[in-house]
């Protein structure tokens, strides 16, 4: 494993450079949400007899984690087709294991913080979670999905323009549609079959229980996790085949 | 940097780079065509050929960022296919294109690299400042690197090739984009690099870099090696005396072996002449009817 403290490192020092950046960035999105979803059109809403509000902040932490933790892959992507820094990670002697495994927990790590700013803002308003091994738990398996399935799509791309393009077709459509921002229960039968095939889901349904009390979902928790372990052995095969 | 490396001086026989019937394509494009090529431990190799003749593709494939369609490549005798981590370790890299982490400082640069290539971090530390004084960037090794100047980033891609000790360093066109002053000064550096013992694949198209650099230079083009040996022995073979003779249909070059034979034969000519001594662009006019430049 010769090799993984380094790129790990590499990350941490870049986020500490832009923490200030960083924290404020996610801040954003997240609180949009909540006023516009929560306190405007939720105000009077109730979703699985909870307040719409505290039915949403776990949706919002599902869907930050998944996007901060997939934005490796366009640092990735920068850094290797832009500043050329992965070039510098290809040339040394660390393995691909190294490399997959350093870049994916930068990610759980961006993953971590986005989930962190959800939880200081829902206390804001008045969303009190229940802060528990399950819910980080929770957090770290969704990053952990998202950041390897990152790392992947950051090997396999030929461009940025193909980066940009797997976040339109991949990454929004999940953060719509995995019971973020609604129930999947309420959805027809064909529509809540294809949703259950796609990872957020799951994590949606593990954060939201572990937050609100509920019992965990554990064949959601099982799949979940395999959808991570799946992507991350891959994310070593594609980055050994990142070669030309 | 390795002291192995002065006793492989005394004995330049010993092969550090061995390429054996290398072969590469990018599609339709042959980027590399039966390349054969032996450099020596300890020597200051050259690659000489104009853009696109296959230089940057060696560099890669020795530095395993590209694979070979077919052939044999070691370094200090490890298969860079087979055995890619061990030939690694043995290798200081230079790309062609500046790829430090801008955001981060000198210091940092060099830490990660250490990281990188496994090194203790008193190592990194004690190797760090050593080679921040050696390329002389002591002074701003905490500024962030997107500050630097063309030049101190290119002296700090170097300090960070040579952090772990490799026995072999390769610099990809490591002057481009560089004004004379600076240029100068790396050429400086990398003499004294050699000097310490470590074995220099340096590949460039600028022909004066070749000459006041290399003891050994092999000219390549289309994929293929054409030419071999001392930028002397190379210039000699084909004349080192050259009359540019200005005709109708644009310069005619005329070698010769020495300055009296030259002499004579301007004397016979009508039209305007120019007398000089040879250089490798020459060598390389001579044996492809293009300039390296072109």
């Amino acid at each position: 494993m010769t090799g993984f403290c380094g790129i790990f490192l590499r990350e941490m020092l870049i986020i500490r450079k832009r923490i200030f950046k960083m924290l404020l960035s996610l801040s954003v999105s997240p609180l949009l949400y909540m006023i516009a979803f929560g306190l405007g059109l939720g105000s009077r809403l109730e979703v699985e007899n909870v307040r719409y509000m505290t039915f949403l902040v776990p949706g919002l932490i599902a869907m930050s984690t998944m996007s901060q933790s997939f934005a490796i892959s366009s640092e990735i992507n920068i850094s290797r087709f832009y500043w050329r820094i992965f070039e510098e990670f290809q040339a040394s002697p660390v393995s691909s294991l190294a490399i997959a495994l350093g870049e994916t927990l930068s990610g759980i790590v961006r993953g971590l913080m986005a989930a962190g700013v959800i939880i200081v803002l829902g206390i804001i308003f008045g969303v009190n979670l229940r802060l528990s091994f399950f819910l980080w738990i929770s957090i770290w398996v969704n990053a952990f999905i998202f950041s390897a399935l990152a790392v992947n799509t950051a090997m396999l791309v030929k461009s940025h323009a193909d980066q940009a393009m797997l976040s339109n077709f991949v990454i929004i459509p999940m953060a719509f549609l995995c019971g973020t921002f609604f129930s999947t229960s309420t959805l027809p039968p064909w529509a809540y079959y294809v949703i259950q095939a796609l990872p957020l889901t799951h994590t949606s349904k593990m954060i939201r229980a572990s937050a609100l009390g509920y019992p965990m979902p554990w064949v959601s928790f099982f799949v979940a996790l395999g959808f991570g372990l799946v992507f991350f052995v891959s994310s070593i095969y594609t980055v050994k085949r990142a070669q030309v | 940097m390795v002291s192995q490396n002065d006793l492989l001086r005394d004995h330049q026989k010993v092969e550090m780079i061995r390429i054996g019937n290398l072969h590469k394509r990018y599609k339709k494009v042959i980027a590399l065509n039966g390349l054969n090529l032996d450099i020596p431990a300890g020597s200051f190799f050259g690659l000489l050929g104009p853009n696109g003749a296959g230089k940057t593709t060696i560099v890669n494939i020795l530095t395993t960022l590209t694979r070979p369609d077919s052939g044999r490549v070691t370094v200090n005798g490890f298969d860079v296919v087979k055995e890619p981590i061990r030939a690694k370790l043995e290798i200081g890299v230079v790309p062609q294109s500046i790829n430090l982490d801008m955001e981060l400082s000198a210091r940092e640069n060099l830490f990660i690299h250490g990281l990188l290539y496994g090194m203790s971090q008193k190592d990194i530390r004690q190797e760090g400042e050593r080679m921040l004084s050696f390329v002389g960037l002591e002074e701003c090794a905490d500024r962030p690197v997107k500050d630097f100047s063309g030049g101190m980033k290119r002296r700090l891609m170097i300090a960070r090739a040579l952090m772990h000790s490799p026995r072999v360093v390769f610099l990809d066109e490591p002057t481009v984009g560089l004004d004379v002053t600076t240029r100068r000064k790396l050429w400086e550096l990398l003499k004294k690099i050699n000097q310490e013992g470590a074995t220099i694949l340096l590949t460039t198209h600028y022909i004066e870099e070749a000459e006041a650099l290399c003891d050994m230079v092999g000219i390549i083009d289309f994929g293929k090696l054409i030419a071999l040996g001392s930028p002397k022995t190379l210039i000699q073979r084909v004349g080192p005396i050259v009359v540019e003779q200005m005709a109708e249909d644009g310069i005619r070059t005329h070698f010769f072996s020495n300055r009296k034979e030259a002499t004579s034969f301007i004397e016979r000519l009508k039209g305007s002449a120019l007398i000089r001594e040879a250089n490798l662009e020459d060598v390389f006019l001579e044996l492809t009817g293009r300039r390296v430049n072109q």
